[in-house]
């Protein structure tokens, strides 16, 4: 299988996008486009389990090299791992569902939907790439789509919010920049991940460059304190611009944080693992405090989302490989579930044009199957068992009991105890939304989920059930990763 | 005499195109419609020629030197005044002294050219005023604004005042060495007070040329007043071709005080980075927008420039020629708006998308590859002069330097913001772009979007040293 596929795709795709001359027309391409993308994907996906279960213990398969700037040593060098397949599945997933949700998309729609394929052109390029060079550039490729998005195509106060996103990103970006030539000139002139990985680096180097470059990709998945970004930029995007940046970009940072931070630099993950502990655990119960607060959809689900992406940070600092594993199950689950829910938040309030808790009800009445997909995506943010989010919260809470001292316990009940404010921001939300009598008269009249709508929320719910049912396959995925990053942890 | 021919090849060329300039003014003359194609072939010949038979020698007892190198720099510069004169066609037929202008422009280039090949500082100071002072005439060529004789009157005093300073620094290099040839001065250099200080004379005539923080106080007014096609020449052509030859006098002539130039670059570039980018924040007229951004491009140039090694060359080259593609292709945008309608100031290009969308999205591009976002070609250059300049792992400064990039994206999203996303109830009207117009505007956004992809343009710079 050519990983190269995943990029050549998404940019046949914007090309082809780009030309096309009706609105109808770009639809079209932009869904048959994406669709194979999930096609793509699900190929990688058998072609994978098939190598390992023909004893292929590789770290990386399906690799390729080619040479950019040699007098640099930089070179193109792609290949996955389970870990990246399973994000590549991930993001293929909340393509699709992002194309389909803006169906309606009537301003430059053209322009759009290139831009939501340049997004994911860049996050496949990010979650294939074996050289830092190459997976920055990756990384960086989505800040003009994600700023264009959300001034274009945003609502409220969109150019703030925009101009904030991308300056807090490109801060992060800085930082990993710095890091980056650090490792490059500590490395002997080495962008390669796999060669850095058998350097071995002196703990005072690793001091100072581990927080560079967790911090750095911190940014991207909302470390507390630079956290800030995430509710101003979710809730001034457009439906797909918000399921995007928190189902995809956030995950971006996340896995740079785990697959660069401590995977290259072990020593420092140690020596900062309790200060990670610490943010994350401040971010887990402010976040969902702050959630309990708001009166916003989208505002709910954006401080809801700075709580569960803390769950896999926290995850990160406990340093086990039940952990690692569980905060790569963490990113997964909640980059379906945000992503679907900000799509049902989209869909209510194209019909109802509110997104205030207050200002609803009833809507079950009108639309059924809209406010049972929030029912269920609700209880999968709370952790009901059957839906990604239980066995994700489950498993980072088994690996972080694994560390028996005092501070790690603490950090853990303290985290587990937040599920219950989950429970009563969301169950108060839904129910506010959904239940009791149609407060306001104009909502009667609304209509259900339109075909598109339907079909996005079905492919998302069905990655959702099917980690909920069926955990073992995900965790044959993302196990052996996390076993060897844990492994350079350890030391062994 | 074969040899003569080679080697100062690419200054015939420019000779002979001014001598042709020349008879056809004294002659019968030839009306603007039918100079300006002439001008662009000759200018397009010129830059074909350039390519080849590159070799490297000596002439007139070291006084002028040339290698693969130097010819690669000249043909970057060909390359951006041949883009400036496509990029100015509207505003070149107008003007009612076309040959003057390219006179004088191309006098400059040629000062240019000697300038980047000098191996004496008698050469190098001659080289310096011819492609000085012509400039400064050029800066006033809009005769009927004021603001543009103001702008010529500023740049010829201070460049005055600037080459005094110059043939000081050198007086007293001669008085300590008894020398005044590139390659015998490092083998003299004693070290002592006295030179340290005469390095420092000449090299703050350099500062006053890249508009280096404090030699700054020039560059908005005379970008302000002078025609763009002279403004986007003084940012990019000007600029690059003294940065090429601050390369060879800081690393061949003055290797013996790398300690000192060193040190000085670091503060220099950080603190023109930051009064760059601070005062660019405040602009609202283009022209002055882009003045003081160039400003803090320079900055950076500087950091990559303090690597000291063939690194340091090739990133600072490379850095050249994006920045060439990026801030031209700005420069054309703004020249092609402002000869349409005379708006200069950032409130009018408020949705600009909505009238013309190939105008924005160039600008648009030009100006994230001047922020350095990806994929943009100015991503890389501007990596590549971090690496160099990171070579000594200097870590404070290194960061000191990407927040700074970031403040530099502040203010140039505050323009694409203005394109493509404030509303606006009178936006420019759609603006016809002349082809040779297009032409250059798609070659400068093919160079922005490809050079950084492709790697070996890189590879091939550090090949030629």
């Amino acid at each position: 299988m050519n990983v190269l596929l995943f990029l050549g795709l998404p940019l046949l795709t914007a090309l082809a996008v780009l030309l096309s001359r009706s609105k109808q027309q770009v639809r079209v391409i932009a869904l048959i486009g994406s669709l194979l993308q999930i096609v793509l994907a699900l190929l990688l996906l058998f072609a994978f389990r098939a190598e390992r279960a023909g004893n292929n213990t590789a770290q990386f398969l399906f690799e390729q090299q080619y040479p950019l700037i040699q007098s640099l040593n930089i070179h193109f060098h792609f290949g996955v791992d389970g870990i990246s397949v399973s994000m590549i599945l991930l993001t293929a997933l909340v393509v699709v569902a992002g194309v389909l949700v803006s169906w309606n998309v009537e301003k430059m729609t053209k322009e759009f939907y290139f831009l939501l394929l340049l997004l994911a052109l860049g996050a496949y390029g990010f979650f294939i790439s074996l050289n830092l060079f190459i997976l920055f550039f990756f990384l960086e490729i989505s800040v003009i789509p994600k700023y264009l998005l959300i001034g274009i195509w945003g609502s409220g106060k969109k150019e703030y919010c925009a101009n904030k996103l991308v300056l807090m990103l490109m801060f992060g970006s800085a930082l990993i920049l710095v890091g980056m030539l650090g490792l490059y000139f500590i490395g002997g002139h080495e962008f390669d991940l796999v060669n850095l990985s058998q350097i071995i680096i002196e703990p005072a180097r690793q001091t100072i460059l581990f927080p560079l470059l967790f911090v750095g990709f911190g940014v991207f998945t909302a470390l507390f304190p630079l956290h800030t970004w995430v509710p101003d930029g979710h809730s001034s995007a457009p439906t797909a611009g918000s399921m995007f940046l928190a189902g995809i970009s956030m995950k971006l940072g996340g896995y740079g944080c785990l697959r660069v931070a401590i995977y290259l630099l072990p020593e420092g993950a140690k020596q900062y693992a309790d200060i990670i502990i610490l943010l994350s655990s401040i971010a887990i119960l402010y976040g969902a405090f702050v959630t309990m607060m708001q009166r916003d959809l989208k505002y709910i689900n954006a401080y809801s989302s700075i709580s569960h992406v803390g769950f896999s940070l926290l995850a990160m600092g406990m340093l086990t490989q039940t952990a690692i594993t569980g905060a790569l199950m963490q990113m997964i689950s909640h980059g379906l579930m945000t992503a679907l829910f900000f799509a049902v938040i989209g869909m209510i309030y194209d019909r109802t044009h509110t997104r205030m808790v207050d200002e609803m009800g009833g809507l079950m009445k009108v639309m059924p199957f809209i406010t049972t997909v929030l029912f269920i995506v609700g209880l999968c943010s709370l952790g009901l068992p059957g839906l990604s989010g239980f066995v994700a919260e489950m498993t980072v809470f088994v690996g972080s009991w694994q560390n028996d001292d005092l501070f790690h316990r603490i950090a853990t009940i303290a985290a587990a105890m937040s599920i219950v404010v989950t429970a009563v921001y969301i169950l108060r939300a839904v129910t506010r939304t959904a239940m009791g009598p149609i407060t306001n008269s104009d909502f009667a009249e609304l209509k259900d989920a339109h075909w598109n709508e339907k079909w996005a929320a079905i492919i998302l719910l069905a990655g959702i059930i099917s980690i909920g049912i069926a955990p073992g396959w995900l965790n044959d995925l993302l196990a052996p990763g996390a076993e060897i990053i844990s492994n350079r942890i350890a030391g062994k | 005499m074969n040899e003569l021919l080679l080697l100062m090849k690419s200054e015939l060329v420019i000779t002979v195109i001014i001598f042709g300039l020349l008879f056809i003014k004294v002659g019968k003359g030839m009306s603007n419609d039918r100079l300006l194609p002439i001008i662009q072939l000759s200018l397009l010949a010129n830059l074909i020629i350039g390519f080849f038979f590159n070799t490297e020698g000596n002439l007139f007892g070291d006084m002028f030197y040339t290698s693969p190198l130097i010819a690669f720099e000249k043909n970057i510069l060909n390359l951006g005044v041949y883009l400036i004169a496509l990029l100015n066609t509207d505003w070149l037929k107008k003007t009612a002294n076309l040959a003057e202008f390219f006179l004088l422009m191309l006098s400059a280039l040629l000062g240019m050219f000697c300038l980047i090949s000098s191996g004496n500082l008698l050469i190098f100071y001659l080289a310096l005023e011819l492609a000085t002072i012509p400039i400064a005439a050029l800066a006033n060529f809009d005769l009927d604004k004021k603001s543009s004789s103001e702008g010529a009157m500023k740049m010829i005093l201070s460049s005055a005042f600037s080459s005094g300073i110059l043939l000081f620094g050198i007086s007293l290099i001669y008085g300590v060495t008894g020398t005044i040839s590139f390659n015998e001065l490092p083998l003299l250099a004693d070290g002592s007070t006295l030179y340290t200080l005469a390095f420092i004379f000449l090299f703050s005539a350099f500062a006053f040329k890249l508009s280096i923080v404090p030699f700054h106080f020039w560059t908005a007014d005379v970008y302000e007043g002078s025609p763009i096609a002279v403004t986007s020449f003084l940012s990019v052509i000007s600029k690059g071709a003294i940065a090429f030859i601050l390369l060879t006098v800081l690393y061949k002539v003055f290797l013996p005080l790398q300690q000192v130039w060193y040190l000085l670059l670091m503060i220099l570039a950080a603190a023109t980075m930051l009064v760059g980018n601070l005062f660019a924040m405040r602009q609202q007229n283009m022209k002055r927008f882009l003045a003081f951004s160039s400003i803090a491009q320079v900055g950076f140039i500087l950091v990559g420039v303090s690597n000291g090694t063939e690194m340091g060359i090739s990133s600072v080259i490379y850095f050249v020629l994006i920045y060439l593609f990026s801030n031209l292709a700005a420069f054309g945008v703004i020249a092609v708006i402002s000869e349409n309608t005379h708006k200069e100031n950032i409130n009018d290009y408020k949705g600009l998308y909505q009238t013309n969308p190939f105008l924005s999205w160039i600008l648009a591009l030009a100006l994230f590859s001047l922020a350095g976002v990806p994929p943009t070609a100015g991503f890389f250059g501007k990596l590549f002069l971090l690496t160099a300049g990171g070579a000594k792992a200097n870590f404070g400064f290194m960061i000191f330097a990407t927040l700074n990039m970031i403040v530099s994206l502040y203010y140039y999203l505050r323009v694409t913001r203005a394109i493509f996303m404030d509303k606006n109830e009178k936006p420019i009207a759609t603006i016809k772009t002349s082809a040779p117009v297009k032409l250059a505007m798609i070659i400068c956004a093919a160079g922005i979007v490809l050079v950084g992809l492709m790697g070996w343009i890189f590879d091939y710079i550090q090949t030629l040293h």
